[in-house]
């Protein structure tokens, strides 16, 4: 059944499904966005921090004599002096602590050691290059399967007691019922992966700009925060630090993706530095700063096994992690989920058990974890069971699309328990997966195949159908570092019918000053450019836990739409009064309550004019309310990818020759604002499937710490795609919404992939997997029957 | 050493140190904040200004090699109060996001659109290479130049994309 | 993304510059385009105590047709050898290869001479220019001197400048009747470095056989590499898919790539070998007039 949304405001008015043009980009084309870095405060003094060359050494001693010597610089710290304080090591948002600035050792390239602050940022960073750090140099464990090897050198000595490398143990499902299932199948396809070391590397690094008043104590922190609510209690915590007297304040932030979660060292020391010196204390990474020491992302080494029937239906799954979690355990996800939401792996298919094991191990890599356009390791789930499912397609003989068709969970079956406990909100996969295959022509697509390239390349088609779950928490479940996730909205209406909403989660780029407006236009029908929407000043905004794990709209946008309707139903009162009638007698039309049968009504902004002029005997005056949501369950979000690739078998390259998307994540409240998350997310799947990662030389020196190195695609290569919908909202979500803004950084990676060996499998080369990135070489080893290494 | 140019149309003179990039002139000495910075490697584009016509990575040129030139940075290019097409064609054409990468894309664009008034998809994209997106996917910058090139050669540009069937399961 | 201190000079003639560069020595730099060298001192990875910066000195910016040449100077961007009218009919090998140099924004300051003169291994130019034989002009105080191109790229980033010396100007022999060349590049991503490039160039005698012939390889030796002995496998014989895939594979074999994480080295040599077939026979097909 295909049918159009048609908008219930006038584009005027710009409610749901209206693609309106952002509010917030005024500024932006104009150059007059206002960044971290742009932040300019009278004394301000510029830090640069000195980091290790090394992966794995003993501190022997550090000289900052010639530094602190420099004309200009006003301090030089190190890791003994935070000692003092009692800040030379910080939580991490997994619960383990993390070095502040290195006193004992240090445990991977890029570690800080001292800081150097200076009148100006070319001296402070001509001073770091004069403190001079005496190492004893150790061996570096740079994967954590050596990691976990008997003897290996023990890299969180720091930690009392421990003996081995183990960052964490953990397990999910049912491991009876699922080797039971394993003892009746007539096939078994495993696989074995490895989803690469990436980095979120938003355009904008990372900084802090620390502003403590040396009278009063009170610090004013300018920080690139995805979260600056939870980062002024982690703070308070970490820094012991009065929490009213801290406040955070997230400027406009040039992207996110999950790198700006977490508190960084460089945050800390420019704080205390600034809290010592009494004045305004910047720091901005550098791009090699922030690609070799800020959060990472993946690093999974995945085992996953699929019990099948001959005449293809999945009976079971079994999956196990290694993970490589660098230094310090410091994923950023809910403390009773240890490999995040993992466990989602069972993905879009119905099947009986499952069961995940995972373990993580420190190396001396940078340590991180974080969720890159994705909701706690939800990417590397939907990439095991897209990539197990396409081979078990291929070794049972059946066309993919038609094997996923077999075993999607069906339409009926929804809210739907999956065999490790997730309940599925809504979906309808199937729909999904045919509107792609018309979308993209895939039966035209296998003729093509069939008849053959006719420059003697390879044609490959490759499918991925993910199931996401975004929207965290509720908050009985998850938490980030023991707070809460529920999000808030506070709303106000002004008299004369304008409005402010103030969001506890932040933008970095998807648009919510825009989108929220446009919430509150649909449930108050005042225009979405009458609402002002504001986020990120902690001291100006209710408490929340920020945006990442695409969960704005899901927690934030109900809040929104929530508080909304508390105010429609005040509203409701005033409009009875000044039309002295009775509430009962009352319908509301977007913007308007009218007295039913009769033309006689008033406007949202007359009502909101008398809430302060002329509220009705017994009503305190204004239009003002707060809404904390704590949502019933996650959201679900999924959708159906195809992507068709050429391969050139005598250099191994590949390109994308056409690439269709159909996504459902229920209401789309900006289709345009939907679309171009979806755009940017498919083109970071195809970056990691293509280019995008980091690696190590065997002496833990980073191999990929600058745009040289660390591939990021241009507009060149990025594919050319077309989009699709369908809707299928949200049962519990007040508007029917789901979260989109990672669904297809978590989708799409794997049909890049599958593509590519489709190719190859269809030119029979019998290839099993390549991993991630799939560059030329290994499709060139993949074709002449060798592994290809590195 | 001083240097005195013409930055977005108005006359500058400052005492500089040599080492001193193009870059943190324009951020730092005249607080014209447009123009960022996203890496050290010359690589990202976000710095791009026009120098003496031609689209330069501004962190890849020093202040004192600018001595005499004529500048113009993203806040140079609405004039009177009108957006220049290319801005208005990123704004109409969802062409950001986060708008980090914005100025530099809007001036790469602009220099591309001086050279060819009616660029081909590919040679747009071709044109854009040396500025790095990390939200779009690129996708709608490049609707956002076509728009911008079609106002430009007085055209209507074509209509948006995003308004095609959702389909209600 | 803070350069070191250094000393710096924009002098306005070519005399004041030769003068300069004779005094500040081997801690003296050029600056042209900048687009290699202020990256490295970003990354504090090259600290020269003096600049010589010489986008003042007037007559370095031109591309001139002379007798059986082309000059390119030294202040000529690869932008302008892209888009320049006598490049395109003179020497349609530069003229393709240049909009693939880098990307637009490096084009338009980056320089060839600067290129040449960087003998980058990894560099596009210099195979090019070996590929077409090209040469070098590099004055001093002392004089002016010319240097083929093969003298000129001496080893890995060392070019066979003497001190005092600096690259005022590239010529390339112009491309005449019956003359093809391609010149393809395995990069990760637009822009990048190669992971392999190859230059081809056939030029063909009237009865249709192989006159001339230039091979050289980026990106899979310390320095761009000539391979002399396929282009003299070439020369004088009837072109053939047999005899390019003889001297592909003399240029697989004389290649020696490094494995790193672009690839192994027996994957760059099959791309060398693929490349080096694909390369002639598109040189053919343009040098018979067919592409």
């Amino acid at each position: 059944m295909t049918t159009t949304v048609h908008p219930k405001t006038s584009p005027e008015v710009g409610g749901i499904g209206h693609a309106v043009r952002r509010k917030e980009d005024d500024r932006f084309i104009q150059g007059a966005g206002r960044y971290l870095d742009d932040i300019v405060l009278p004394g301000m003094l510029h830090m640069a921090i000195v980091r290790s060359p090394i992966a794995h050494g003993r501190i022997r001693s550090i000289d900052t004599s010639a530094a602190e010597q420099t004309e200009g610089v006003v301090a030089v710290i190190t890791g003994q002096m935070l000692a003092e304080h009692n800040l030379a090591w910080m939580p991490t948002l997994s619960g383990d602590t993390q070095a502040v600035l290195a006193t004992d050792k240090v445990r991977y390239q890029g570690q800080e050691v001292a800081a150097v602050v200076a009148t100006d940022p070319y001296i402070a960073r001509d001073a770091a290059s004069l403190v001079f750090v005496d190492y004893e140099e150790l061996p570096a464990i740079t994967s954590p399967q050596q990691a976990l090897e008997p003897g290996a050198p023990v890299i969180r000595d720091d930690k009392e007691g421990k003996t081995d490398n183990v960052a964490y143990i953990w397990e999910a499902g049912d491991k009876e019922a699922t080797d039971a299932a394993f003892a009746k199948a007539d096939v078994v396809v495993t696989l074995d992966t490895h989803y690469p070391r990436s980095h979120p590397s938003p355009l904008e690094t990372c900084g802090a700009l620390a502003d403590v008043n040396p009278a009063t104590g009170e610090a004013t922190i300018y920080l690139t925060s995805q979260a600056p609510h939870a980062h002024r209690t982690l703070f308070a915590l970490v820094a012991g630090l009065p929490e009213e007297n801290i406040r955070i304040v997230s400027p406009d932030i040039g992207g996110g993706f999950g790198n700006k979660v977490p508190i960084y060292p460089g945050y800390v020391v420019a704080t205390v530095a600034s809290l010592l010196l009494g004045k305004p204390v910047k720091w901005v990474e550098t791009r090699t700063e922030n690609l070799i020491s800020t959060g990472f992302a993946r690093d999974y080494h995945m085992h996953g096994e699929l019990a099948l029937t001959s005449d293809g239906r999945i009976l079971a799954m079994r999956a196990s992690i290694l993970s490589d979690q660098g230094a310090f355990y410091a994923d950023a996800q809910p403390s009773r989920f240890r490999a995040g939401l993992f466990h989602i792996c069972t993905g879009s298919y119905d099947f009986g058990a499952a069961h995940v094991t995972a373990k993580g191990a420190y190396t001396n890599k940078a340590p991180g974890g974080v969720a890159y356009r994705c909701s706690f390791r939800v990417t590397e789930a939907s990439y095991l069971i897209e990539r197990l499912v396409d081979n078990a397609a291929w070794k049972l003989g059946m066309d993919p699309a038609e094997f996923r068709m077999k075993n999607f969970i069906r339409p009926e079956q929804f809210p739907y328990r999956s065999p490790t406990g997730f309940v599925y909100d809504s979906g309808d996969y199937h729909t999904a997966l045919r509107e792609a295959m018309k979308l993209v022509d895939y039966e035209g697509w296998r003729r093509k195949q069939a008849e053959g390239h006719p420059e003697g390349k390879l044609y490959g088609v490759g499918i991925a159908s993910f199931t996401e779950v975004v929207g965290a928490g509720n908050s009985k479940e998850y938490d980030i570092a023991g707070i809460k996730m529920f999000d808030s909205a506070e709303l106000r209406i002004h008299p004369t019918g304008k409005a402010i909403l103030k969001l506890g989660v932040r933008t970095q780029g998807q648009g919510h000053e825009t989108t929220f407006a446009q919430i509150v236009a649909e449930e108050l029908g005042i225009p979405y450019t009458d609402v002002k929407v504001q986020e990120g000043d902690t001291d100006n905004t209710p408490y929340g836990l920020g945006t990442y794990a695409s969960r704005s709209t899901p927690v934030g946008g109900a809040a929104t739409a929530v508080v909304a309707r508390r105010i429609r139903e005040k509203a409701k009162k005033i409009a009875a009064h000044l039309l002295e009638a009775s509430e009962d007698d009352l319908e509301w039309e977007p913007g308007r309550f009218f007295v039913r049968g009769t033309d006689k009504g008033v406007t949202i902004q007359e009502v909101a004019f008398a809430a302060y002029t002329n509220p009705p005997e017994g009503l305190e005056a204004g239009l003002e309310d707060v809404c904390y949501y704590d949502p019933p369950n996650m959201t679900y979000p999924f959708g159906s990818y195809i992507v068709v690739v050429e391969v050139d078998p005598g250099d191994g390259t590949w390109k994308v020759v056409d690439m269709a998307a159909v996504d459902d994540c229920g209401v789309r409240i900006n289709p345009m604002i939907v679309e171009g998350q979806i755009m940017g997310g498919l083109t970071e799947g195809f970056a990691k499937a293509n280019m995008q990662w980091i690696t190590f030389d065997e002496q833990g020196n980073c191999i990929g710490s600058n745009f040289l190195d660390y591939l990021v695609p241009t507009a060149w290569e990025t594919p050319r795609f077309k989009l699709g919908a369908t809707v299928t909202p949200s049962p519990h979500h007040p508007l029917g919404a789901k979260g989109v803004g990672e669904s297809a950084t978590v989708g799409s990676p794997a049909a890049y992939v599958n593509a590519v060996l489709d190719a190859l499998r269809r030119a029979g080369h019998p290839v099993e997997n390549i991993d991630m990135p799939v560059l030329p070489h290994r499709v060139w080893g993949a074709i002449q029957g060798v592994a290809v290494k590195p | 050493m001083q240097v005195s140019m013409t930055v977005n149309r108005r006359a500058v003179t400052a005492d500089v140190e040599p080492r001193m990039l193009l870059v943190h002139f324009l951020r730092e000495e005249l607080g014209l904040t447009g123009t960022h910075i996203g890496c050290e490697t010359s690589y990202c584009g976000a710095c791009t200004v026009l120098v003496d016509g031609r689209t330069t990575k501004s962190c890849t040129m020093l202040a004192v090699q600018a001595d005499g030139a004529e500048i113009l940075t993203v806040e140079g290019l609405a004039q009177d109060g009108q957006l220049h097409p290319v801005q208005e064609g990123f704004w109409e054409r969802h062409g950001l996001q986060c708008g980090y990468c914005t100025p530099g894309m809007i001036m790469s664009a602009v220099g591309l659109l001086q050279e060819n008034a009616n660029p081909t998809e590919d040679e747009i994209r071709h044109g854009i290479e040396g500025n790095l997106c990390r939200c779009t996917g690129y996708h709608n910058i490049v609707r956002a130049i076509e728009y911008a090139a079609a106002k430009m050669r007085g055209e209507e540009p074509p209509p948006p994309e995003w308004e095609h069937e959702e389909v209600i399961a | 993304m803070y350069p070191p201190r250094f000393e710096y000079s924009a002098p306005r003639s070519l005399e004041e510059a030769l003068d300069l560069l004779a005094e500040v020595g081997d801690e003296g730099r050029v600056l042209a385009g900048g687009q290699s060298l202020l990256p490295m001192m970003k990354l504090r990875l090259a600290a020269p105590a003096h600049l010589v910066d010489i986008n003042r000195l007037p007559g370095l910016g031109s591309i001139t047709d002379t007798n059986g040449e082309i000059s390119i100077g030294a202040l000529v961007r690869h932008a302008d050898v892209a888009t320049d009218p006598t490049v395109a009919a003179h020497a349609p090998l530069l003229a393709a290869a240049a909009p693939w140099i880098a990307d637009p924004l490096v084009r338009n300051r980056g320089t060839l001479c600067g290129s040449v003169a960087h003998c980058d291994p990894e560099g596009d130019w210099n195979s090019l220019m070996l590929a077409v034989g090209a040469t070098v002009v590099a004055t001093s105080r002392e004089g002016t001197r010319t240097i083929p191109i093969a003298d000129f790229v001496v080893d890995f980033f060392t070019n066979a400048l003497r001190p005092g010396e600096m690259v005022t100007e590239v010529r390339v022999p112009k491309a005449g009747p019956r003359t093809g060349g391609a010149y393809l590049k395995l990069e990760r991503k637009i822009g990048d470095y190669a992971t392999v490039g190859v230059a081809t160039h056939l030029r063909l005698d009237e009865s249709g056989r192989i006159a001339q012939a230039g091979i050289a390889l980026t990106s899979v030796a310390p320095k761009n590499l000539k391979v002399t002995e396929a282009e003299e496998l070439l020369v004088g014989n009837e072109p053939s898919d047999e005899l390019f895939a003889e001297a592909a594979e003399v240029a697989a074999r004389t290649c020696q790539p490094t494995s790193d994480v672009r690839g192994p080295a027996e994957y760059k040599r099959a791309v060398v070998r693929t490349y080096t077939e694909r390369g002639l026979r598109r040189a053919l097909a343009e040098a018979r007039g067919e592409a």
